[in-house]
């Protein structure tokens, strides 16, 4: 257990218990409020930083030779893969949004797995350096490459303290429609922003749970009652490279 | 004449003559053939229907569509507006053309929607460097236009390849 | 007797000179292909990649830009410390800065993923970034010296030139920690999450700087036939010596620093002893021949006197500058970044493993193209314009060392 579970930003988990009392006061006003975990914004609504999108990933429960959170966000967003397009690069140049990274601890022995991606800080590097600002941080805390400014200077991929960034070496076709993604610019994974801004879960979550490994959780950070809260108060969840003191979206269990 | 004179009045001929090109461009025979060179200019093309309108007048799109996507995608990438009204996919489901062996074209070929007029306009288009030229998912801008419309979410998913449009 | 300082443009109708232009337009011709080339296909043709993200472009753009702020050094010291036998050079110091810089920013530029942005580069600002600031004080040092030329080369102007100095000098200052800091602030790295590299840059400028300098100026004279004096030369190879001995403390204090904390032994550790190529080139090329060579030739007594060996370490000191940023650059790449601290890690996507890179033919060429453009521009306007001084013979530019014969 650490304190890094506390730190989600306390002014905010005072508004929501406060908004909380309030809302479920006039919890019938249509439209706005639903009771589902998932809640899908209306399309036109843009998303505000009331919410606060993260993933825990417990590492006790992910399979060493399991990687279908990698297939589902291939699959998804059309990268990597047997059908690829990135058919010119190599190995080094082909993009890739998340990984399986696989442990030893050097003093006991002991191994390990997890999936790695992007982090989605609170105070992210690659945001701080962006020359053009396309490197942005959205309200609700997923960190996403504006792909229609980025300049393709990579300087993001050289701040990211997770290398979660990859930089797209050729010509693409094919791409889905969901996840533009082209030659020269910068990507890295969007947290499924296209599924989650339409009370989606990511992918990769989605596969765990099809396994049965339930390794991963997604949810509201802000949000005392989402399973993902619950899950990090019970248990707790640590930040990988927590001493740079970036606040991540993303907590580990395990590690 | 001195030397200086002789050369400037070559220069302002052969301008003048350059600035006259455009004159041959009139030419009476279809196709609009360019002088000097086989090219051969098409107009641009139609391909949606005369009952099913675009989300804007014609005149309108044809001066500013450029803005409307140019704003939709910064409401959609920062503040994750995805409406479909004016959403580059609904452009392309809408108006994607097949060819005779009944696949889509693709934006290379200058039969493509976009690629129709911008070739004959010589603009390049950057968006399908990185968006998808072709339709991939069925159209949800009929049933979010629709009284009783479904929230996209309960539309064909991605990961489920449900609702693939061939 | 004092003879006048005139400043004259260089005759350039020798066939040696066409066949300098002619060199150099070749090989910004070559570069333009490579560009033409990278731009077309995509980068999958450099040795670039996810792991090893900047390379020889950005090794030989780094290079340009810090040695261009450098250049500026000597008309400085003329303008802003005053030093009389300095002020003859503030106009090839000026042109020579510009056209480095001008290098060097095309380099950067043309390697980006979408050059065609360009114009978004320039008009949308993250003011967070210090790459962003670095754009705007690379333009407004491109300025600010073309006002200080002017102002030293316009002869009515000549009485405010001074202050332009002083701005370009204070400006140079600002921009050179900038550079250095793209690397200092890059906390997620072990080779550069360090301050000392902001200072450490201004100080490599200052070596790479004069050191490029010296050699243009034995050129420009040594092949238009015009005298340049010993008090000059021998001035400017001293400075040399103390900015080289200068650049070694830095890196000195740098890796002893690293050496102190255990956490960074790892990387000291690749970088001094395991790296391979990185080592080799740090130790043989940086420290060896890039510094020490150069430090003994310039102060030895009789070599230090003859200008082929002047000229030697000039050229050694700039090889030596290379490499000390391609160690830095690349080498600080392929150290693989330290997550786990404790586990042995590994994944698809390279983490754990030292990242290997092989520089393509196109990246060499394009960083080349800029050394060429720097080079035709420097040529082009000293044939154009009055940048030279017709002579640097000793009773010119020092009429105590002319007494003293």
């Amino acid at each position: 257990m650490s304190d890094n579970t506390r730190q989600m930003n306390s002014a905010r988990r005072e508004f929501l218990s406060k908004a909380g009392a309030t809302a479920g006061a006039v919890a019938v006003a249509p439209g706005v409020f639903l009771t589902a975990p998932a809640a899908a914004k209306p399309a036109d609504e843009k998303v505000s930083d009331d919410k606060r999108w993260g993933l825990l990933i417990d590492t006790g429960k992910c399979a060493n030779g399991c990687d279908a959170c990698v297939s589902a966000c291939e699959n998804e967003n059309g990268w990597g893969g047997n059908d690829n397009s990135e058919k010119q690069s190599s190995e080094e140049q082909r993009a890739q949004w998340i990984r399986k990274v696989q442990l030893k601890e050097k003093a006991t022995g002991h191994v390990s797995a997890l999936p790695l991606m992007c982090q989605h800080c609170e105070t992210p590097p690659c945001v701080d350096v962006c020359p053009t600002g396309a490197s942005f941080r959205r309200v609700d805390g997923i960190v996403l490459v504006d792909k229609h400014i980025c300049i393709g200077c990579r300087y993001c991929m050289m701040a990211c303290p997770y290398k979660a960034r990859s930089f797209i070496h050729e010509d693409l076709t094919d791409q889905k429609p969901w996840t533009p993604r082209g030659k020269g610019t910068v990507e890295s994974c969007t947290l499924c922003v296209h599924r989650v801004d339409e009370g989606g879960t990511p992918a990769c979550v989605e596969a765990c749970k099809a396994e049965n490994h339930n390794a991963m959780f997604f949810g509201d950070l802000y949000d005392e009652n989402s399973e993902i809260s619950q899950q990090l108060e019970q248990h707790g969840g640590k930040q990988i490279r927590a001493d740079l003191g970036l606040n991540t979206g993303v907590r580990y269990r395990g590690i | 004449m001195s030397q200086s004179t002789l050369f400037s009045r070559v220069v302002g001929i052969l301008t003048s003559l350059l600035l006259m090109m455009p004159l041959a461009s009139s030419a009476d025979e279809e196709g609009h053939r360019l002088p000097f060179s086989d090219l051969v200019l098409t107009e641009p093309t139609r391909h949606f229907s005369d009952t099913q309108e675009c989300v804007e007048p014609e005149d309108e799109m044809k001066r500013n569509h450029m803005n409307y996507i140019l704003h939709q995608r910064d409401e959609t990438m920062y503040k994750g507006i995805r409406t479909r009204q004016y959403a580059l996919e609904e452009c392309i489901n809408c108006h994607a053309v097949k060819g005779e062996d009944g696949e889509y074209i693709r934006v290379e070929d200058p039969r493509h929607f976009c690629a129709s007029c911008h070739t004959y306009a010589s603009v390049n288009i950057d968006c399908f460097q990185c968006h998808a030229d072709i339709p991939v998912r069925e159209s949800t801008l009929q049933q979010s236009q629709s009284a009783d419309s479904q929230h996209p979410a309960q539309a064909a998913y991605a990961g489920n390849h449900g609702g693939k449009i061939q | 007797m004092k003879l006048a300082l005139n400043y004259r443009e260089i005759e350039g109708k020798s066939t040696g000179f066409w066949v300098l232009l002619g060199g150099l337009g070749l090989l910004i011709v070559l570069a333009l292909g490579a560009v033409l080339h990278m731009e077309h296909s995509g980068h999958y043709v450099t040795g670039m990649s996810n792991q090893i993200v900047w390379g020889m472009p950005h090794v030989f753009a780094i290079f340009l830009i810090v040695a261009a702020s450098g250049a500026l050094n000597v008309a400085s010291i003329g303008t802003v410390f005053g030093k009389p036998l300095y002020k003859p050079l503030g106009r090839l110091s000026g042109l020579l800065s510009i056209a480095l810089l001008l290098g060097g920013l095309m380099v950067l530029v043309l390697d980006l993923g979408r050059p065609d942005r360009l114009i978004v580069a320039m008009t949308y600002y993250n003011f967070k970034s210090i790459f962003a600031w670095n754009i705007i004080l690379y333009n407004g040092f491109l300025a600010i010296t073309i006002v200080y030329l002017w102002l030293m080369m316009e002869r009515k102007m000549n009485r405010y030139y001074q202050s332009a100095g002083y701005v370009a000098f204070v400006w140079r200052l600002i921009l050179t920690t900038g550079t250095g800091s793209i690397f200092g602030w890059l906390v997620a790295r072990e080779a550069y999450d360090m301050a000392l590299l902001a200072p450490m840059f201004i100080i490599m400028s200052f070596s790479y700087g004069l050191a490029v300098f010296i050699l243009v100026l034995m050129a420009a004279y040594n092949w238009t036939n015009r005298p340049l004096g010993n008090a000059i030369l021998y001035r400017l190879k001293n400075l040399l010596g103390v900015f080289i001995a200068a650049v070694l403390y830095f890196v000195a204090v740098y890796h002893l620093s690293n050496l102190y904390a255990t956490e960074h032994h790892s990387v000291e550790r690749f970088i001094l002893m395991d790296g391979g190529i990185y080592t080799t080139l740090f130790w043989l090329v940086q420290i060896l021949l890039g510094s020490l060579v150069p430090l003994v030739m310039v102060y030895h007594p009789s070599i230090g006197k003859s200008r082929p060996a002047i000229a030697t370490a000039c050229a050694l000191v700039i090889i030596g500058g290379l490499a000390q940023l391609y160690v830095l650059l690349i080498g600080g790449q392929a150290f693989p970044l330290d997550m786990f601290p404790g586990y042995e890690v590994s994944s698809s996507f390279f983490d754990g493993v030292v990242n290997s890179y092989s520089p393509s033919i196109w990246e060499i060429t394009l960083g080349v193209g800029g050394i060429a453009i720097a080079l035709l521009l420097v040529t082009v306007a000293v044939r154009v314009l009055r940048f030279l001084p017709e002579t640097l013979d000793d009773g010119v530019v020092d009429p105590h060392a002319a007494k003293a014969d």
